[in-house]
């Protein structure tokens, strides 16, 4: 059959540019967030030469020290793992049929907690110190890392099993990661009620995300995971479309859905894995951003993936920046802030509904 | 002939759903597969284009080996409306535009839109292209399926159970849409029913099946009180009213509940 008399309507053209124009304006507001972030904090640094350090001129060593190793990479790290946990937790909504979908469903953030608590208490990686800026010390963090990332893969791992002998069935992939939420959950309950003072406020140190603890070759890491992770969604943006219009639509439509959600996943317990092993648990980034984007733009995977990578850099270089700055000098995790600043947010939102 | 089957097996499981099925259908036809609730009507219909893989059997479409395709081809060429049509925020101009998910490569073409935006107005639903399908109506969004299982450019529409959540003036309608369609376009069109009345109205064609077989296979003639009475264990008169065949259950709707 054939259609010939079609025309582009420009109205839709209209509604699409639309949706382009509020993406770019999340760029722009996070770019200017970018800059306003490296400029604030213990030391407040003028915005133009925090400008011109980037563009790498030389304004004083003090400020170079300042940019380059501790502010621009924490800040790109808020960006990175915003923006990861955000297009992963857009991913599993989908994937999963399910508005409760996050980056954390399948369990990893308490798969990668268990995992750094077998580090701190039972391989002896942590302990504590008497420092004012930063009181607990994980003496070996690269074996931390380490071990939450690979409890974060077997958890994904399990769950994959699981979905491989059942059927990968949304509801079987959320019960699996519920069960195994709790049972890394006693998993490290049961070493905390075995640990000492020390290790205790290690393991519940870590398990504070903080986009602090990175240094450059793991926030490299990071952001090429995140960036290709990134890629893959958007690839499979047709696909999430259609399995949003049901698995028998999308059947119809010539998408192997038990595949596009098995790869899926996948990709977004890798990019969360990560992000976790790296960062610690942060939390609400991942869950929450999508639907606001949902609110202000709607459902189309073709502007709701890029859109949310947008919003998740924004709001946890938000909240970094104000936990850098609400109780000066003491940094808080970045983690407390996400939910306080992004909860009343949301709940605005909702109450509003979508934007017509 | 546009599709055949022949020897077509299914099983779920160990359970035999569907035995033996064969049939074929012309160009230009409108075919009504009826039965009883649990029958197989559903998983015939998607064993035509894979969402279900028999275990046995030929289909041939337009010459062309059905299984030997795959998923994203057979897409290309059939085209399918599921009993429930998912809703989101999401606009009916998007929602049909998936229909050419198939074709599209990295991104829609100019031409994509510009079929999608030919189908709005072959369907009267102008007004509607930019409405979000959350906010539709029942009739409004089974519409909207329709519309993106054409844009598919299918040789073959396979519908389950179109009308079913319908009130009549939007199943007359549906079904006069579809039948416009299948006859302007020279494609055909496969449907699950259950409202015998409206497919003595729209079909040209009738399979019944009856435990997991054909029971019989052929224009308006087959369809008498005694098929009717085998395949769904109720005895009914077939009448004619306002020159359309309909059917009645015979006996008083208090003696029928008292099996």
């Amino acid at each position: 059959m054939h259609f010939a008399d079609g025309e582009v309507p420009a109205d839709y053209l209209r509604y699409v540019r639309n949706k382009v124009i509020w993406i770019l304006g999340g760029i722009v507001l996070l770019s200017l967030l970018f800059v306003y972030s490296i400029s604030v904090g213990a030391v407040a640094i003028p915005l133009s030469e925090v400008m011109q350090t980037l563009l790498g001129q030389n304004v004083s060593t003090k400020w170079d020290a300042i940019i380059w190793n501790i502010r621009l990479p924490q800040a790109l790290a808020a960006i990175a793992a915003g923006a990861g946990l955000a297009v992963a937790g857009v991913a599993m909504q989908s994937i999963l049929r399910n508005p409760l979908g996050s980056p954390f469903t399948l369990g990893i953030s308490n798969a990668g907690a268990f995992g750094a608590a077998v580090s701190i208490i039972a391989l002896g990686t942590g302990t504590m110190q008497s420092r004012t800026a930063d009181a607990v010390i994980i003496n070996n963090p690269y074996l931390t890392t380490v071990m939450a990332f690979i409890f974060c893969l077997l958890a994904t791992a399990v769950i994959l099993l699981i979905s491989r002998i059942k059927g990968a069935s949304p509801e079987v992939m959320v019960l699996a990661g519920v069960a195994l939420s709790s049972l890394f959950t006693a998993g490290t309950m049961f070493l905390q009620y075995f640990s000492n003072d020390a290790q205790l406020a290690a393991v519940v140190f870590w398990t504070f995300g903080d986009v602090g603890r990175i240094n450059w070759p793991e926030l490299t890491l990071m952001a090429v995971i995140v960036a290709g992770a990134t890629l893959f969604f958007i690839a499979n943006r047709w696909n999430y479309n259609a399995i949003d219009a049901g698995d028998e639509a999308a059947k119809g439509l010539g998408v192997n859905v038990e595949w596009v959600r098995m790869a899926g996943m996948v990709v977004a317990a890798l990019v969360s894995a990560v992000i976790v092993a790296f960062l610690g648990v942060i939390g609400f980034v991942g869950l929450v951003c999508p639907h606001m984007v949902r609110r202000i733009i709607g459902d189309d995977q073709r502007y709701l993936i890029p859109g949310s990578c947008v919003m998740g850099g924004i709001l946890l270089l938000a909240s970094d920046t104000v936990a850098r700055l609400i109780l000066a000098p003491y940094v808080l995790p970045v983690a407390v802030l996400t939910a306080f600043l992004g909860a009343p947010i949301f709940l605005c939102l909702l109450l509003k509904g979508y934007r017509r | 002939m546009i599709l055949s089957v022949d020897e077509l097996r299914f099983f779920y499981r160990n359970r035999e759903v569907l035995n033996e099925i064969a049939f074929s259908i012309d160009a230009g036809e409108i075919v009504a597969i009826l039965g009883p609730n649990g029958v197989g009507k559903t998983t015939l219909l998607k064993c035509l284009n894979r969402i279900l893989t028999p275990r046995a059997g030929l289909v041939s479409l337009d010459g062309e080996d059905l299984y030997g395709l795959d998923m994203m081809e057979i897409a290309r060429r059939v085209g399918y409306v599921p009993q429930r049509v998912e809703t989101g925020r999401l606009t009916a101009f998007d929602a049909v535009l998936l229909g050419r998910r198939p074709h599209i490569g990295w991104d829609v073409t100019e031409k994509d839109l510009k079929i999608v935006d030919a189908i709005f107005r072959r369907l009267s639903m102008e007004h509607l292209r930019l409405a979000y399908i959350d906010q539709m109506s029942g009739g409004e969004l089974q519409k909207v399926a329709i519309a993106r299982s054409l844009v598919q450019e299918p040789k073959i529409l396979l519908l389950d159970e179109p009308t079913s959540n319908l009130d009549l003036k939007n199943q007359v309608s549906i079904l006069s849409t579809i039948t416009h369609i299948v006859r302007e376009h020279h494609i055909a069109a496969i449907m699950t029913m259950h409202d015998l009345n409206q497919a003595l109205r729209f079909a040209d064609r009738f399979i019944f099946l009856k435990g997991g077989r054909v029971h019989v296979h052929g224009g308006h003639d087959v369809v008498t009180p005694g098929v009717i009475e085998d395949v769904y264990g109720l005895p009914v008169i077939i009448g004619e009213l306002g020159g359309v065949r309909c059917v009645v259950p015979s006996e008083p709707a208090s003696e029928a509940l008292k099996d």
